[in-house]
């Protein structure tokens, strides 16, 4: 085929959360710039496969940019060079022949290594299961026009809403923290109406399970820009403002000030 | 032998079933329920939202998952929308239009008491997720907003931007995660079940293999439900995500569950078409597009002028030619198949000639780029991330693609499967959308089933169990079952033959793409039954697995869904010769109407086909259920 490329791989390798890793160096031929990233790599990984070598763990799923398992950093960028889009929906196209492309792991000391370019982000389902809901039991909602939604707040709860839960946001964060994706998915409750019940115990308690587990913000803003959902910033300041009054809230329903 | 099949549905008048079977059903006292224990296997939607309303009513439940968090399921990924019989539009919508669209829309190939049922909860879901936060689109008002989704004629699809699977998924994780925070739930990621522990004839347990660290282990409960989704990706390239399998269905099914209609399989008419041959996945473009699509491919085989060159005389829009009164909006069967047939004449688009045209060039014209793009911007621009080419200047391509399976795990109207304690919900049964579903229906049914139904059938099933403790972990038959997973684990990593596992499992799905596609005849099926299992003889000597068994190793997780793609497969090939008619998804050369349309022989198949493992893949036993259609007058469909 024409227009193919030939590129330099150096992809992180380690065996598992506690070995040494390292860099190899590979060589990937006749890569079309219609294939996806990970397309590239699966030709990479049976390329090794037929020559004895055991391929590469990198995690994929829905390769449609959604499911958030995807993720690592291309060239030192959390989902690589192009803005607003995951690992699964990079294309070759966005390269040169002849580049070369180091490929690591996520960076962050809550998401440890498991094996080359899987890494363990339970964590941030740890701070879902905080309070990152609205108690309703099955068969307990009211008829769903019941509460009418201002277009506004359910537009802007679905900003927040959009949040795959890839990481990359704390990848790239210099302080590992998880601000962006715990202040969208502390607003997208926080924004409705359905979720004022729990606004208060829910922003508390997400927010200290984050900080149990992530670095603190000093607002670098380098999440927003390896975000592939592209979350506002403004979510994290709307999330420090609920902080500071669900204390001041929390402690008077538990009856400690009036 | 298994006896005769019996769908236990309930008596009485059709929309009465549901409300006098809830009525007649054991119950289990609310202190008895933490006395159960309940095994959950897939947390999608259907999965999420049964273990989440299991764990609400207080019984002890396991949930497992192969992924690393409930929230990547395949549900992730639905765009389009979920139906629901409010009338919210006051356009005459109603739980029995739904009812009725969806028993014909399936072609009578569906059992009317479930799919009535299906459309009566079909309400409360949509109270339920509104409840949860799900941020449905809505009205300036502030009220919620519908389209009209697939052809429906009434606006009853439900709606959040082009991400509806995401935000209900989110909805259902956040019910599941907190019942984990309430101790109600155990949740099991990265953990695959390999296979089911039926003792004593009825469901007691499965055997998991954690993808870690690769130990293999029992678990053991009062049920089991299997909430495993779809086996799409027996073609190799389909819509699904790349780790979607039939492993936990199939290993069902070779314990004694029945596989019902393997054959029957939606193909998506709009989706990108393959790149080249190392094209891992297919991307879907949403339905919604042919609203304003128009679909077409050049009237000479040779034409090399760019799409905008060629003129309108020179360009063969078929829909609209051959279907005039619904033109691009034709059913999803129909779009695809078509378009299959200008692409086999030669006249396909692109530079591997694989796909036709969507054209926006008209509505661009009509109603402006501006308002095309803020209808379908977030698609365009995945399309042009896709293929580099830029959709407002020249049309997609587009080309069908495998999307839904219509068949699964043969279950009762209480969505038990005929071994005894073992629960089939979402995609993974059979049960609601006959031979063909419609549009914005696959994530209703997931959410029925987990919400509103299983988690009151179930109870009918452990209220006589009260008082026994599950099957000890130590029995012999849980070790026996672990045994031979770790056998058949260990016997891949011995073959070290030639071939990596993607290699075979691509050629097997060139197979059945070709066999058992979107057309089948005689021919090619059997044609199929004789070079599937050939494949297969050296798959199973060639299979190259590198790698241990006591790490994250995804070529092993890999090697063992595609063995059982491969039985899978040949049913799916005895399933489809066996059925001689056409019927929705199903399309066989020999059985059409003489203006090329799907022709349904009612006489000779108006039943489910349900398939028994008879000990190897070709000795499999079929039995049958027939369905009878009181409510919906059987008609030929027609779309002239
Ligand atoms: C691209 C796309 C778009 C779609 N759009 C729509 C739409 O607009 N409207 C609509 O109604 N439908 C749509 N569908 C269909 C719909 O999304 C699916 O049918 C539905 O979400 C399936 O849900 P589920 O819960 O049954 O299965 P899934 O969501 O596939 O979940 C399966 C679960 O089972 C787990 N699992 C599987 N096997 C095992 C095992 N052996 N061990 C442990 N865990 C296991 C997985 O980890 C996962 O948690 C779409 C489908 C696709 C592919
Ligand atoms: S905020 Fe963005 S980067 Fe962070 S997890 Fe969510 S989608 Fe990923
Ligand atoms: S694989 Fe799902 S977001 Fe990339």
């Amino acid at each position: 085929m024409e227009n193919t490329m030939t590129l330099t791989l150096k992809v992180w390798r380690q065996n598992g959360p506690t070995e040494t890793g390292r860099f190899e160096t590979y060589k990937v031929d006749d890569i079309s710039p219609d294939m996806s990233f990970l397309e590239m790599f699966d030709v990479l990984n049976e390329s090794l496969i037929n020559s004895g070598e055991e391929p590469i763990e990198v995690a994929s799923d829905c390769r449609e940019g959604i499911c958030g398992t995807c993720g690592c950093m291309i060239n030192g960028r959390a989902h690589g060079p192009e803005k607003a889009t995951a690992t699964c929906q990079l294309h070759m196209r966005k390269f040169k022949d002849g580049d070369t492309i180091v490929v690591e792991p996520w960076q962050a000391a809550s998401f440890p290594v498991i094996k080359d370019l899987v890494v363990d982000r339970s964590p941030l389902d740890r701070i879902i299961e905080a309070g990152g809901y609205i108690t309703v039991p099955t068969g307990s909602a009211p008829d769903a026009n019941l509460i009418p939604v201002p277009k506004d707040a359910a537009d802007t709860a679905f900003d927040a809403a959009a949040c795959i839960g890839c990481g990359a946001c704390v990848a790239a964060c210099p302080n590992s923290a998880a601000q962006l994706f715990t202040s969208a998915k502390v607003q997208h409750l926080n924004l409705l109406p359905q979720g004022q019940a729990e606004r208060w115990s829910r922003t508390e308690d997400m927010v200290e399970t984050m900080e149990e587990y992530f670095g603190s913000c000093t607002n670098h803003g380098e999440c927003h820009e390896a975000c592939p959902k592209e979350i506002p910033l403004d979510f994290i300041a709307y999330t420090n403002r609920d902080y500071v009054k669900s204390k001041r809230k929390n402690r008077k329903l538990l009856g400690q000030i009036s | 032998m298994i006896g005769e099949l019996r769908s236990r549905t309930p008596d009485g008048p059709i929309d009465e079933k549901w409300e006098s079977h809830k009525f007649n059903m054991k119950l289990v006292n609310p202190a008895n329920k933490r006395k159960f224990e309940i095994i959950v296997v897939g947390t999608g939607l259907a999965g999420a939202s049964a273990a989440a309303t299991l764990g609400e009513l207080g019984y002890k439940v396991k949930a497992f998952t192969y992924h690393d968090s409930p929230r990547r399921a395949h549900s992730i990924a639905a765009q389009g929308g979920i139906n629901g019989a409010k009338n919210y539009q006051n356009d005459g919508d109603s739980v029995h239009r739904l009812f009725y669209d969806t028993v014909k829309g399936g072609d009578y190939r569906s059992r009317e008491s479930n799919v009535h049922r299906l459309a009566e909860v079909s309400l409360n879901i949509i109270d339920q997720c509104v409840g949860q936060g799900v941020p449905f689109a809505r009205e300036y008002g502030g009220l919620l907003d519908n389209r009209s989704f697939g052809g429906a004629q009434v606006s009853r699809t439900f709606y959040a931007r082009g991400q509806t699977g995401q935000q209900l998924l989110l909805g259902a994780y956040s019910a599941l995660m907190r019942q984990v925070s309430a101790g109600t739930v155990e949740l099991h990621t990265r953990s695959e079940m390999l296979d089911l522990i039926v003792h004593e004839g009825t469901a007691q347990g499965i055997v998991v293999r954690d993808l870690i660290t690769g130990d293999i282990r029992s678990h053991t409960a009062h049920a089991v439900v299997l909430a495993t989704g779809g086996y799409g990706n027996v073609y190799y390239l389909s819509t699904n995500a790349m780790m979607c399998n039939v492993t936990a269905g199939w290993r069902a099914h070779r314990r004694g569950a029945l596989f019902a209609n393997p054959c029957y399989t939606q193909i998506h008419p709009t989706c990108i078409p393959a790149s080249d041959e190392f094209q891992s996945k297919l991307t879907l473009m949403s339905e919604s597009l042919r609203n304003d699509g128009r679909i077409w491919v050049p009237r000479e085989h040779d034409e090399v002028r760019s799409a905008s060159d060629v003129p309108n005389i020179d360009r063969y829009y078929y829909l609209e030619e051959k279907y005039p009164s619904f033109g691009n909006l034709v059913p999803r069967d129909v779009a695809s198949r078509n378009a299959k047939t200008v692409v086999d004449q030669g006249l396909g688009v692109g530079d591997l000639k694989n796909g036709v045209y969507l054209d926006f060039a008209d509505a661009i014209a009509r109603d402006g780029e501006d308002s095309i793009r803020e209808r379908y911007g977030n698609l365009f621009q995945m399309y042009e991330r896709i293929t580099g080419e830029d959709p407002y200047k020249t049309p997609m391509r587009i080309y069908p693609a495998t999307h839904y399976t219509m068949g699964g795990m043969w279950v009762d109207y209480e969505l038990m499967s005929n071994v005894p304690g073992l629960f089939v919900v979402g995609e993974a049964n059979f049960s609601d959308h006959g031979a063909n579903r419609l549009g914005a229906s696959a994530l209703m049914q997931g959410l029925a089933d987990g919400y509103f139904v299983l988690p009151y059938t179930i109870g009918n099933y452990l209220a006589p169990l009260l008082g026994q403790d599950p099957l000890s972990e130590n029995d012999a038959t849980c070790g026996n079952v672990v045994n031979e997973v770790a056998e058949r684990t260990q016997k891949w990593l011995s073959i070290n033959g030639t071939r990596s596992v993607d290699w075979f499992h691509r050629e097997l799905g060139k197979l059945v793409w070709n066999y058992i596609g979107m057309e089948r005849d005689k021919n090619g099926l059997e044609k199929a039954l004789s070079e599937i299992p050939a494949l297969r003889e050296e798959f199973q000597k060639d299979v190259r697995v590198l790698g241990s068994g006591d790490s994250l190793n995804s070529s092993l997780e890999k090697v063992g869904r595609v063995a059982d793609f491969f039985e899978l497969a040949e049913l799916k090939a005895r399933d489809a010769l066996e059925r001689e008619e056409s019927c929705g998804g199903h399309f066989r050369t020999e059985s059409q109407t003489p203006e090329g349309e799907a022709l349904r022989d009612d006489e000779n198949f108006a039943h489910v086909a349900a398939w028994e493992w008879g000990g190897s893949s070709d000795t499999s036993i079929l039995h049958k259920e027939e369905l009878e259609f009181e409510h919906v007058p059987l008609t030929q469909r027609s779309y002239k």
